[in-house]
């Protein structure tokens, strides 16, 4: 156990390292950043200013130990455009992120996992192919498009819910959904195979055969072992979430830290966007990380591995 | 079984009525899609009110005939989705053979990269290479090409284990077969198949990110008909004309159902196992 804990943290550091490289020559592609910073108007003299100010006449590879120097112990820089710190940037946005992320994976969770078991007990019924289809227009379903179709029918025709902003928690309801529709097909199909593998196995014959209730067998003993995929694919799916978020904050209005994202790409404030780039990617390793260990501790099987 | 088959047939039919759109573009568009007409501008589709069949989808905020627009979408969406695969399973498929048929570092390697191109959040990163490049339809393919090469790589990987250890293998090994040799002609005809369903949904994928990152402004670039992009200039008129944003999200719809049906009813009639 304790070697797996250890290797599975050591390739999480590689990767992390690896994101560290990638979110730093990412903002390099442009070739010279001073000029993107200066802007059109720029003289050759500012552009020479910024190239000083900032560093970027050093070479690159000491650019690069001075930043992750620096992100790693928590400092992520300034920000070009709003002249503030960069992690006090993206805290202040990170709640709205990880409510619109937390209120997508419970949405998610919620409508695939009993259509997921409804589909398995009824396996070839109509029900069964009805969850199918959803899951094939949800898979179809451009989640810019739907969001635009869900603002013009709840918004717009029935004034049920507000089309933007998260003054309100209802503000959230909307952006929710079109996140969870994305998620919803994959965990669906995943709980429906989950307990047709389980319902058919062993030890819920003999749960029948102790007589015990419909209910108990499927709740208790099929659904607890057909959960486990689940779980690891919540918690991937909640990273890509909170990655795919960029596009619905930007059409509900919500400022997040997608929208800090959009903003951020279209002024050319690199140092945001290295840093969303990053966090990301630290919230993404350390949700599949958990994924896994929650996983070995459910079945001690994989530990072995 | 029957059903199936039909379901299949009715995705080919999408996939292929598109592309024979696309291809034949300029002969079915009854106007020039980029030819703006400020007399004529939201002018509404023909099945509403004061709708003429001039103008069957209508025309869009510059005038321009939605129909016309829509056809040559349709060869944005084609191309995007056919170039990308291309590139992402050149990469991917390289890389998941390796990692299957030598194993070792060269599989850890492999696994590693998968692991890292998985961490990177997908949009943000495409986005902000768009931004940067400079947008335009070589970027946009390139970029998700080199973006969406992990489950093929993840698919070629395991199906190279499953057939290295088999006695074709070890055959043409003992024949005097060159490793290239055996790569080339014995493993990659025989991971073929699982490789086509991956290809199906990676096109369906590729071609919602398109519009996606048109969508936001950072795709291809106006005044090119791109269906995303449709969408996102119809957006200010939506709460008016609906009509605007419908049309082309619509047809994006039925291009990715039509490739996802394809897709899954491929991977039914060859037999192969679901990817998770």
């Amino acid at each position: 156990m304790l070697l797996f804990l250890f290797r599975r943290a050591l390739l999480a550091l590689l990767v992390c390292l690896t994101v560290l490289v990638i979110s730093f020559v990412l903002t390099r592609l442009s070739g010279d950043i001073a000029i993107s910073i200066a802007g059109p108007n720029a003289t050759q003299q500012d552009i020479e200013a910024i190239r000083r100010n900032y560093g970027f006449d050093r070479p690159l590879p000491t650019q690069f130990v001075e930043w992750a120097w620096n992100a790693a112990q928590g400092n992520l820089g300034k920000s070009y455009i709003f002249h503030v710190q960069v992690a006090e940037l993206v805290g202040a946005r990170l709640p709205v992120t990880l409510t619109l992320g937390l209120t997508g994976l419970a949405i998610a969770l919620f409508t695939a996992i009993p259509l997921g078991i409804v589909a398995a007990m009824r396996e070839g019924s109509a029900v069964d192919r009805g969850t199918g289809v959803i899951a094939l227009l949800g898979q179809a379903m451009p989640s810019f498009w739907l969001s635009l179709v869900l603002i013009i029918i709840f918004g717009l025709k029935l004034q049920w819910l507000p089309i933007s902003g998260a003054e309100s928690w209802d503000g959230f309801i909307l952006p929710g959904c079109v996140l969870a529709f994305s998620a919803i097909p994959a965990m669906m199909r995943l709980t429906r195979a989950g307990m047709i593998d389980a319902l058919a196995s062993d030890y819920i014959r003999t749960a029948r055969a102790k007589g015990l209730s419909r209910a108990s067998i499927v709740l208790k003993h099929a659904l607890r072992n057909a959960a486990m995929p689940v779980v690891s694919i919540a918690a991937v799916q909640l990273g890509f979430m909170l990655g795919g978020s960029i596009v619905i904050e930007s059409i509900f209005a919500l400022h997040g830290v997608g929208h800090l994202a959009w903003e951020s790409i279209s002024k050319n404030d690199f140092p945001v966007v290295q840093a969303i780039v990053l966090i990301l990617a630290l919230i993404y390793i350390g949700l599949t990380l958990l994924a896994d260990l929650a996983n070995a501790a459910l079945d001690p099987r994989l530990r072995a591995s | 079984m029957k059903a199936r088959r039909l379901v299949t047939w009715l995705g080919a039919a999408i996939v292929g009525g598109i592309a024979l759109i696309a291809i034949f573009a300029p002969l079915l568009a009854p106007h020039d899609p980029f030819a703006q007409n400020l007399n004529a501008r939201t002018v509404v589709p023909y099945w509403m009110d004061g709708g003429t069949t001039d103008h069957l989808f209508g025309t869009d905020q510059l005038g321009r005939d939605y129909l016309s627009r829509l056809i040559f979408g349709a060869r944005i969406s084609m191309l995007i989705g056919i170039m990308t695969v291309l590139t992402s399973g050149l990469i991917g498929i390289t890389l998941g053979v390796l990692g299957g048929f030598f194993g070792g570092w060269v599989d850890d390697a492999v696994m590693f990269a998968i692991t890292c191109r998985l961490a990177i959040p997908l949009i943000l990163v495409a986005l902000t290479v768009v931004a940067l490049v400079g947008s335009s339809f070589t970027v946009v393919i390139f970029t998700l090409g080199l973006l969406l090469w992990e489950r093929f790589a993840v698919v070629a990987r395991t199906t190279t284990m499953q057939v290295r250890t088999l006695d074709y293998i070890a055959a043409a090994q003992a024949a005097g077969a060159s490793r290239w040799h055996v790569l080339w002609r014995e493993v990659l005809p025989n991971i073929l198949t699982p490789l086509i369903v991956v290809a199906t949904l990676e096109m369906a994928l590729a071609i919602l990110l398109e519009a996606a990152l048109s969508f936001l402004g950072l795709g291809v670039p106006p005044p090119f008909p791109s269906w995303g992009l449709m969408i996102a200039e119809g957006k200010d008129y939506m709460f008016f004309s609906p009509w605007v944003i419908m049309v082309p999200g619509i047809a994006l719809f039925i291009l990715v159902l039509g490739i996802n049906l394809f897709g899954d009813g491929l991977r039914d009639m060859l037999g192969v196992a679901r990817a998770q």
